[in-house]
């Protein structure tokens, strides 16, 4: 079934929309990543324009982290303190990351920064979590499950301005926090995406989170992120779709629903293996994007260029 | 008188009688488009008849061409070359106005239906209607660009060239079908029908054809643009209410 998109102004299949909305938020409630990075270039995959398909894919970004987070605040699996810190670095940082994008647009050559920040950051994360889940999994095989701790203490757990962070199990400074929300949310401008897949593994690993609360942690704070960067969007530059966006939904949040079930039935190893593995499918197929020679040499861009 | 004489002797040189009484006379079978959110596309019929007070004069057939053109838009085309290894944007040229949609359908081959001055004077071809418009760039080759940008066009059907499509009965009735694609932009849509004869222009006229968006779609967009305020807070209550809904419609469904 075709149906046609007011601002897009283009026809797409209507059951291809709800397969993309259902398979990102099904990935969306897993793995407690927003998405972004998957359904932005699936939507210019089928040929939305660029600037709509960023702007859409951040309001079911909302929907998704929605649903997922609702079904993980019934799992007591959200860090709300933890969430609420990080989210006020990440808006200071995101305000930085939307001027600097400005002043890289105005250089021109923004696509291909972006392309690399893409690659070089998710070929990184992908890769460390690959190897430390990986390193993970064939100990808890071995000996049938030793004791994982938690976190290690370093010079981190010297910063003053100390909080308690329960459902965190963890005792530590704002500031690493709010350092890492505030690096996410310039890169999350930046690269035009919530950041969870930099968030998650930043929890895990910079903070020391548990994985089962890091996931919940994430959705809730990326709600905001991605809501905030939606309402930009729509003001600044009209490229909210908003027939687009309701049957990404419609696909999304069921995804996002199963997506959990699912989650909460593999361990944590598993999860993050399986996440790592994603993001550096998607790392190298940009690679590739940029190695390989293109078919076709020429693109349109519509608009006036500056 | 002195200065009459010979530009009346001109001017019957130029306004021949073989071209003066040969008219076009046309219709649409659809002058409105409406977009609605079901939209899949409209074929536009596009008939006529070539009036005539004398016997057609000479041995050269009469020929049609029909265009049909959207509403233009500025367009940047960029060019990928390997750098360093990797594939980036390099060279790029802006054209200033690039029709949205292009159809052009003919009785023949449009080297034979249309001559090269002609095709100058009246901006024809694909080729001419989009390098006609001022480009603006630093390269040597803009051509290149141009024929990519017809390229990638034609293989999305926002281009087409439909040669020889046009039915022509008695070298008087014709009959012109062009689909417009699913993915139309709003606006006025010209219409232009040449009447050729050795490729020359006998007579041409006009006619537009108004595409709209109507229903939900004149809704949605008017908001978007009017009070986008309102419009982005409603995408976001939508998301909000979807990823409610889908997680209370759960908890209903597993107890």
């Amino acid at each position: 079934m075709q149906i046609y998109l007011p601002i897009a102004e283009v026809s797409v299949n209507a059951f291809g929309l709800l397969g993309i909305g259902g398979g990102v938020g099904f990935l969306s409630g897993l793995f407690g990543v927003g998405g972004g990075f998957l359904i932005t270039p699936l939507l210019f995959f089928i040929g939305i324009p660029p600037a709509i398909a960023v702007a859409t894919g951040a309001n079911q970004v909302v929907a998704s982290s929605v649903s997922g987070v609702l079904a993980q605040f019934k799992r007591k699996a959200v860090d709300l303190p933890m969430g609420t810190v990080l989210l006020l670095g990440g808006l200071a940082g995101s305000t930085v990351g939307v001027w600097v994008f400005a002043a890289l647009t105005a250089a021109g050559q923004v696509d291909l920064f972006v392309q690399l920040v893409y690659v070089l950051f998710l070929g990184f994360i992908g890769l460390t979590m690959f190897v430390e889940s990986a390193r993970a999994l064939m100990r808890s095989k071995k000996t049938g499950g030793p004791i994982r701790r938690a976190h290690t203490h370093n010079w981190v757990h010297g910063l003053p301005f100390k909080m308690k962070f329960r459902a965190s199990g963890l005792y530590i400074s704002v500031l690493p926090p709010l350092m890492v929300g505030a690096l996410v949310g310039f890169l999350a401008a930046i690269m035009g995406v919530g950041g969870g897949f930099i968030m998650v593994p930043a929890m895990i690993y910079l903070l020391g989170m548990p994985t089962k609360v890091v996931i919940g942690t994430s959705l809730f704070q990326i709600i905001f992120v991605t809501a905030f960067t939606t309402l930009m969007h729509a003001i600044t530059a009209n490229t909210v779709d908003m027939l687009l966006a309701i049957l990404l939904i419609v696909g999304g949040v069921i995804g996002a629903q199963f997506g959990s079930v699912v989650g909460a039935k593999l361990k944590a190893e598993q999860l993050r293996i399986l996440l790592s593995l994603l993001v550096i499918a998607v790392a190298g197929k940009i690679a590739l994007d940029l190695l390989l020679e293109p078919q076709e040499f020429y693109s349109l861009t519509p608009g006036r260029l500056p | 008188m002195r200065i009459a004489g010979p530009l009346l002797i001109a001017f019957a040189l130029w306004y021949s009688p073989a071209q003066a009484n040969e008219e076009i006379v046309a219709g649409l079978s659809q002058n409105r488009v409406a977009i609605t959110a079901d939209f899949s596309g409209s074929e536009i019929m596009i008939y006529g008849a070539v009036k005539r007070d004398a016997p057609p004069p000479g041995s050269a057939p009469l020929e049609v061409i029909v265009t049909v053109e959207g509403p233009s838009a500025p367009i940047s085309v960029r060019r990928k070359e390997r750098r360093a290894g990797i594939w980036v944007n390099t060279d790029e040229i802006q054209i200033n106005r690039a029709p949205s949609f292009y159809a052009v359908a003919s009785t023949g081959p449009m080297d034979r239906v249309l001559s090269q001055t002609e095709d100058l004077r009246h901006k024809i071809t694909l080729f001419r209607a989009i390098s006609a418009v001022g480009t603006k760039s630093k390269v040597e080759d803009a051509e290149n660009f141009v024929d990519a940008l017809i390229r990638i066009r034609s293989r999305e059907d926002q281009f087409r060239v439909m040669e020889g499509s046009i039915q022509f009965t008695e070298q008087t009735l014709f009959r012109a079908d062009i689909g417009l694609p699913a993915n139309l932009t709003e606006g006025n849509y010209r219409v232009r029908l040449f009447l050729t004869r050795s490729g020359t222009v006998v007579d041409k006229i006009e006619r537009r054809i108004f595409v709209r968006k109507e229903g939900l779609e004149r809704i949605l967009y008017n908001l978007s643009r009017e009070q986008p305020l309102i419009y982005g807070i409603l995408s976001l209550l939508i998301a909000l209410a979807a990823g409610y809904g889908a997680s209370a419609a759960f908890r209903l469904i597993r107890r």
